[in-house]
């Protein structure tokens, strides 16, 4: 439960050391590099735009060529392979790869241009096809289409608009043309559109008859070749079959590269790797000879840090004490259980500057409210098997991913205790099932009580579980003043405040109002009772007098105070809040009792257990994926909402140290 | 007036109270998720990759049909309204369930649509800034508190008979 104290580190060193302290720092990932420097320092930087560019082309070369094998020659992976995480690689196996890393490059070139002859192909059979298919009204031809006529006759081909027969076009040319004689008109083909004709005539006539057509709608086809058209679409259905059989070899030359799948993503790895290092190399300040850089390390690496760079690469290496206005970056260490709500603490924001972190505090009300709001045994049980056993399987998950994932083994833990109190298994299916199909009713007794049968007794508990939620914010909030040393602030922003909601409280139980909502009366001796009265007294006059004390003017101050005051209601409406916990946990039980109900409707017998079998699985997948989706936004409504409301701004920046930043593959450290 | 109320009679009103509840809260849910889910398809096409983060936003809207068909059945079996051989409820006691019924029925219909279109926002969140997931999900939440109220409140106020 902490946040790691971090200290700057400034490393001044001879160029010639460069490359292996650049290396080493990024092997040991200790660093967050954070060089300040004023424009006008005069300190030259190296321009690395265009080495930084080319490798992380060839990162995306690799990753493109990567992509290209997987779709034609897909991996054998198992179900968990997304989250299996990135495969341990030996360092001297990785070495490889960066030494023969041009060859590597050279394989996933070709790869791509494989892939790029491909999709030329394609697109030529696409062409092809198209042509075939344009000739396709042609095939009755006897003669090419460009086919103009013998030494005495000329031959007009075309096409005229709309389905015209026969005899329209002999009139039609009867028509225009009355002086040609010995006509011959074929149709070719006929459909909605057009009419394929061919019509021949004596060559002194053409010009006339050509005439007479285009009058009705003739042109003559865009494109003609000297080919009759059953030969001149055998070839292009020859040329498009090489195509296709050229595709195919070039897909097997492909699937071929299957085996270097893992040199292709070592090697991108490493442009990445490389990439990233000419990022950090373009920030260093360098003259002829030394080069500075300067960061952040994590407290405890700090010495490591020191005595290496200073014995090994003869650099000169100091620690500095950290700037009042520096805010260094946020790295937070918290125990094996803990751990895992760091998450959801992330997305809210890290401790900024100053404060505590309160992942230990978060971690076991997260967990205790996700399995009040879930509450049941059987899904409890379900949502722990699934992350233990993939906690188990998968044991190199990305480490995000990993906390996640304990997370909801520890909030399944906290569902099935939860369950076990109210009797949720499956909701009610322990009575329905013994009541449908065995004619006598079984239950399983809570061993708290029934939350359906006194949802008021809930109610009250989770208002309780709420009050105990906001005053521990409430305490961390003094915790914080008080280690800074701000007692005015402590007793003026939390005691007075514990004062005056304890005293309230206090004062609420042995009412009668708390009695007719509890059905029980509580009594308090009378000198508790004025105890409790003037703790309340006392805690509203001091908020009223203390809260607005940044003011000289005395009436605005109190005036602030008075409203501070008011913010009592925002206390209410917190508490309040925390009724979603009976809500939530009551809709779980009850959906999954109207899943269990209308599965026992169909009654005995095989039909009836095939449709209790059928609407139990999906109801109750549906029902835990729903609340699961409910308990999980809720809870976290919570503890921004309400918890983090009492004490906690978050606004940290996260710790991002210059490291082997890889995709695919993790290496092995050296020792 | 009393002709009319007795007319339908006890169970003819506690039915009209579920069959409410189940109702309003439900076209609320359908069209919260309706909207949410054509913001969703958007982002979607754009980038498949976040498909379960604007998913689980969609989903947001979808509790208060949920908590709406929890109203109903718990008013259906309580009194016996489900299947049959059911008892005879007053015309008092019919008016009291459907009184319980129409909190969640009606702040279900009006918080629904307006999570939805707070989800539709959400989702924007997402779009543009896919690591601030955690507080999108958190505006849409806060809508929902009131609909968790009012399930509340109907739920305590399902009458025991």
């Amino acid at each position: 439960m902490a946040v790691l104290q971090m200290q700057r580190i400034s490393i001044c060193a001879m160029k010639k050391n460069r490359k292996a302290i650049l290396e080493r720092l990024q092997e040991l990932g200790a660093m967050e590099i954070d060089i300040q420097l004023p424009d006008d320092s005069g300190y030259k930087k190296m321009d690395i735009t265009n080495s930084k560019a080319t490798f992380e082309k060839q990162a995306q070369t690799a990753d493109r060529a990567l992509e290209v094998l997987h779709e034609y020659a897909p991996e054998k992976t198992g179900m968990l392979a997304s989250l299996a995480g990135k495969p341990l690689v030996d360092h001297d196996l990785f070495d490889k790869a960066a030494k023969n890393h041009d060859n590597y490059l050279e394989t996933a070139h070709r790869i791509v241009t494989l892939d790029k002859q491909i999709a030329e192909q394609k697109a030529n059979i696409q062409k092809l096809q198209n042509q075939i298919e344009s000739l396709a009204p042609w095939m009755g031809l006897t003669v090419p289409v460009s086919f103009t006529g013998t030494r005495k006759t000329a031959c007009l081909i075309g096409t005229m608009a709309g389905a015209q027969s026969l005899e329209s076009l002999y009139g039609l040319l009867a028509k225009h043309a009355p002086e040609a004689d010995a006509l011959d008109i074929q149709v070719i083909f006929t459909d909605k559109d057009y009419t394929y004709l061919a019509v021949v005539c004596l060559k002194k006539d053409a010009q006339i008859v050509e005439e007479a057509l285009r009058a009705g709608g003739f042109a003559k086809p865009a494109q003609t070749v000297n080919k009759v058209p059953t030969q001149w679409q055998k070839e292009l259905q020859s040329e498009a079959d090489e195509a296709s059989r050229q595709i195919e070899t070039l897909e097997k030359e492909i699937a071929d590269y299957a085996g270097s799948r893992q040199d292709l993503r070592m090697v991108s790895d490493y442009c990445r790797i490389r990439a990233e290092k000419y990022e950090i190399l373009g920030k260093l300040p360098q003259t002829k000879n030394t080069f500075a850089l300067s960061g952040y390390v994590p407290a405890y690496r700090a010495d490591q840090v020191v005595r290496e760079f200073s014995e090994k690469y003869d650099a000169v290496v100091e620690t500095e004490q950290m700037k009042e206005d520096e805010a260094p970056p946020v790295l937070l260490k918290n125990n094996g259980f803990s751990e895992s709500v760091e998450g959801v603490l992330a997305s809210f924001g890290l401790p900024g500057k100053g404060e505590i972190d309160p992942t230990f505090f978060t971690s076991i009300f997260y967990v205790f409210l996700f399995g009040l709001m879930l509450s049941d045994a059987a899904y409890g049980l379900i949502v722990s098997l699934a992350c233990g056993i993939l906690l188990v399987k998968c044991p190199r998950m990305a480490t995000n991913l990993r906390k996640s994932i304990k997370l909801f083994f520890w909030c399944g833990i906290s569902t099935m205790f939860w369950g076990v109190m109210f009797g949720g298994y499956f909701g009610d299916v322990v009575d329905v099932v013994s009541e449908t199909f065995f004619g006598h009713k079984v239950s399983i007794p809570a061993l708290w009580f029934v939350p359906l049968n006194d949802p008021m007794k809930l109610l009250l508990f989770s208002m309780l579980f709420g009050v105990i939620h906001l005053f521990t914010g409430l305490a961390l909030k003094g915790y914080m003043c008080i280690r800074d040393g701000r007692y005015l602030d402590f007793v003026c922003d939390c005691v007075l405040w514990f004062l005056l909601l304890g005293g309230l409280i206090g004062m609420l139980l042995p009412s009668e109002l708390f009695a007719g909502i509890a059905g029980q009366q509580i009594y308090f001796p009378e000198a508790l009772k004025a105890v409790v009265k003037w703790m309340a007294i006392i805690g509203a006059v001091g908020i009223v007098l203390m809260s607005g004390r940044e003011n000289k003017n005395f009436g605005v101050r109190i005036a602030l105070g008075a409203y501070d005051l008011y913010g009592m209601t925002s206390w209410l409406s917190d508490v309040l809040s925390y009724s979603r916990l009976l809500a939530l946990g009551l809709a779980t039980g009850v959906i999954a009792s109207v899943v269990n109900q209308m599965g026992s409707m169909a009654g005995k017998g095989v039909v009836g257990v095939i449709v209790f079998i059928l609407v139990f699985l999906v109801g109750h997948t549906l029902n835990i994926g729903i609340n699961l989706l409910g308990a999980y936004v809720h809870t976290c409504r919570l503890q921004y909402v309400e918890f983090f409301g009492k004490f906690y701004e978050g606004g940290g920046k996260a710790f991002e140290p210059f490291m082997l930043k890889t995709k695919y593959v993790d290496i092995k450290e050296e020792n | 007036m009393a002709a009319m109320l007795e007319m339908i009679g006890g169970n003819g009103w506690a039915l009209l109270g579920a069959a409410l509840a189940a109702i309003l809260a439900g076209c609320g849910s359908a069209y919260g998720v309706g909207v949410a889910g054509q913001a969703a398809c958007g982002v979607v096409t754009e980038d498949p990759g976040k498909f379960v983060q604007v998913l689980v936003l969609q989903l947001l809207p979808g509790t208060q049909g949920i908590y709406g068909l929890l109203i109903a059945f718990v008013a259906l079996s309580r009194y016996g309204l489900l299947g049959g051989g059911g008892m005879e409820l007053t015309v008092a006691q019919g008016l009291m369930v459907l009184a319980a019924c129409l909190p969640i029925g009606i702040v279900g219909l009006i918080s629904a649509r307006h999570q939805g279109k707070t989800a539709v926002a959400a989702i924007g969140i997402v779009a543009k800034k896919p690591d601030q997931f955690g507080k999108a999900m958190i505006f849409p939440a806060m809508v929902e508190t009131y609909a968790i109220l009012a399930l509340l409140i109907s739920i305590l106020a399902l009458p025991t008979i």
